[in-house]
């Protein structure tokens, strides 16, 4: 059985302990706010697109290690991308964390730090957590004024 | 019917005194609490089959979730399970024997509620779904109808949602003034905070007996005395008192009391509403169509008497029978008892907490029931509940319904440890290990993050 405690490598925490990219992107041209109604956490996702390419993507949030963590792997993973690409990757990760067969079979090596968050898949619980900032992009993306939630 | 184990240990074993709290000396007047007798506590947990249960790699539960649920003797089980196999049958509708049984039945439960919490009479006792559903009840059936723009409703900060959302609702749609009583810093209601706000226009005092977030017990019978002095009614939410301590309506004097089953050893599906019969009888019906009418004609119809007035369609009948059996295991053990020993269960969990370096929030042990809410220093409440769980602890984590208490107490969510009678000081032992595994496994010792 898998422990809680494999939730929390040393990447993830090395990620919650010192996130990247968290600051307020004053100059954003898409931004959205993301909550989880649950527990309570709040997440901004500050984004800057040229040329349908995300040129700097930053986040703030107050929230557990997990969210925190996703959060900061998140931006790093995006950063430099195509719009599309990033779709993909979103729904790629999605299905990481919840166990779809499809992506339990990408190499590892190519989802980089992402692949630590695999094992949210045994914790139905802590989804919300590893997906909020990514549904919070996807807002942000698509322009969405409403706050997203992961209810 | 065998008798529960616990009935059998009618003789209470002498006391240990080492297991006294030691209070604060700088605090003032703390009461001497002790625990149910260590035999008992035994008993009793022989009545809930679920703590036998092994969690995960075989770890024991350990259950301190109460104050979101409790979890439910063989005997609430037992009688549930043979009314539904032995007596089910509508009530109020049948002339068949099962139908008088199953009505018989459905009203005495009425009327133990009402012994139990010191309602007039059955006619002063209504089924609900839970509490939310009787708070909506009064809000609804009471406040729509009563409230003018000119009124103002009183609540607290320290509300759970349920006794907020209903209110925020009735303020819009009628246009009468939403207050907040202010908090203390240890968590307890502002006396000058509530006397500066209670003024004539005051319309409805709305304030729960114990908050579910900081366990502060509120003194409900002196806030209904001074709400009561300009003319304001009253409703207390005692769905964290009930299961616990001793709660009469003719004390406290409260025009309405609501609570629920499941937080009390009953199932989940029944919520009360009790109180005073002149303020139900201002009450209009929330639900409307079979069960609630005296006569019904083409256009209109007239409701039935109370409080089957209240209880459209179907009732609760099985849950009725499992809040009363409820109700029989709970005044057995005695709710002194029972409050004493949930509420030095905190108080020690309080001062385990506190020696490792949690963050407690709410009052001193002598303001407080039986539950504690606390953070510990760079983890979030929801990663500790995630790790401890694999040692079998079940906490709470999160804004606990009642985020504008999160925002006083300047935090996004807290852990909450709440106890009851079949908890032990060794479920405080786990939990407080569990903690220091859960700063090894977040490392958090090492940097103090």
């Amino acid at each position: 059985m898998v422990d809680a405690t494999d939730l929390y490598q040393e990447i993830i925490m090395d990620h919650t302990k010192s996130p990247r990219n968290y600051e307020h992107l004053a100059d954003a041209d898409h931004e959205a706010q993301g909550d989880n109604p649950l527990c309570g956490d709040e997440l901004t996702v500050y984004i800057k697109l040229d040329d349908g390419k995300v040129t700097d993507v930053t986040f703030e949030a107050d929230g557990c290690a997990i969210s925190t963590a996703s959060a900061s792997v998140m931006t790093e993973a995006v950063e430099g991308r195509d719009i599309d690409d990033v779709e993909e990757l979103v729904e790629t990760f999605k299905n990481l964390v919840t166990g779809e067969e499809d992506a339990n079979a990408i190499d590892p090596a190519e989802l980089g730090d992402l692949a630590a968050l695999r094992n949210v898949q045994n914790f139905p619980t802590r989804v919300k957590c590893a997906t909020l900032s990514w549904h919070t992009l996807q807002a942000a993306l698509n322009g969405r004024d409403e706050p997203v939630t992961t209810e | 019917m065998v008798p529960p184990p616990f009935l059998i240990l009618t003789a209470r074993l002498p006391r240990d005194p080492h297991l006294k709290y030691e209070a604060d000396p700088s605090q003032d007047g703390p009461e001497v609490d002790d625990l149910l007798d260590a035999e008992l506590v035994d008993a009793i947990r022989k009545d809930f089959p679920i703590l036998d249960r092994k969690m995960r790699e075989d770890q024991r539960l350990v259950y301190l979730d109460n104050a979101a649920t409790s979890q439910r003797p063989t005997q609430v089980v037992e009688a549930m399970r043979r009314y539904q196999q032995e007596s089910n049958a509508n009530v109020h509708r049948g002339i068949h024997q099962l139908a008088e049984e199953a009505t018989e039945t459905y009203e005495q439960a009425h009327a133990d509620v009402a012994a139990f919490v010191g309602a007039e009479g059955m006619e002063c006792v209504a089924f609900t779904k839970n509490t939310t559903e009787a708070i909506n009840l009064v809000a609804q059936g009471w406040g729509l109808t009563n409230l003018e723009p000119e009124d103002a409703i009183l609540v607290t900060e320290l509300e759970h949602h349920a006794n907020l959302v209903p209110w925020q609702q009735v303020a819009d749609r009628t246009g009468a003034e939403l207050r907040h009583v202010a908090l203390t810093d240890d968590g307890r209601l502002d006396r000058a905070s509530f006397h500066d706000q209670l003024d004539e226009d005051v319309a409805l005092l709305a304030v729960s007996q114990v908050s579910n977030v900081l366990g502060t017990v509120n003194p409900v019978e002196a806030m209904t005395e001074a709400a009561h002095d300009v003319d304001a009614r009253v409703l207390v939410d005692a769905a964290q008192s009930v299961p616990h301590m001793p709660v009469d309506v003719g004390e406290i004097g409260c025009d309405w009391l609501t609570f629920s089953g499941h937080k009390m050893l009953g199932p989940t599906g029944i919520g009360v509403l009790a109180g005073r019969r002149e303020a139900l009888e201002e009450t209009e019906p929330l639900l409307f169509g079979g069960e609630m009418i005296r006569r019904v004609t083409k256009d209109e119809a007239e409701w039935a008497e109370m409080p089957w007035c209240f209880e459209a369609g179907t009732p609760p009948m099985t849950e009725a029978v499992g809040l009363s059996q409820a109700i029989d295991y709970v005044e057995r053990i005695g709710r002194e008892a029972i409050h004493e020993h949930s509420r030095e269960l905190a108080a020690r969990c309080q001062r385990r907490l506190e020696e490792v370096g949690c963050e407690v929030y709410g009052p001193a042990p002598e303001h407080r029931s039986a539950l504690v809410s606390f953070n510990v220093p760079g983890i979030h409440p929801h990663d500790l509940a995630s790790i401890i769980d694999d040692d079998g602890v079940a906490i709470r984590a999160g804004h606990h319904c009642a985020m504008p208490l999160m925002d006083h107490l300047g935090v996004a969510a807290t852990a909450r440890a709440s106890f009851y009678i079949y908890n032990t000081e060794e479920d405080i032992d786990v939990l407080v290990n569990g903690i220091e595994r859960a700063e090894e496994v977040m490392s958090v010792e090492e940097d103090g993050r």
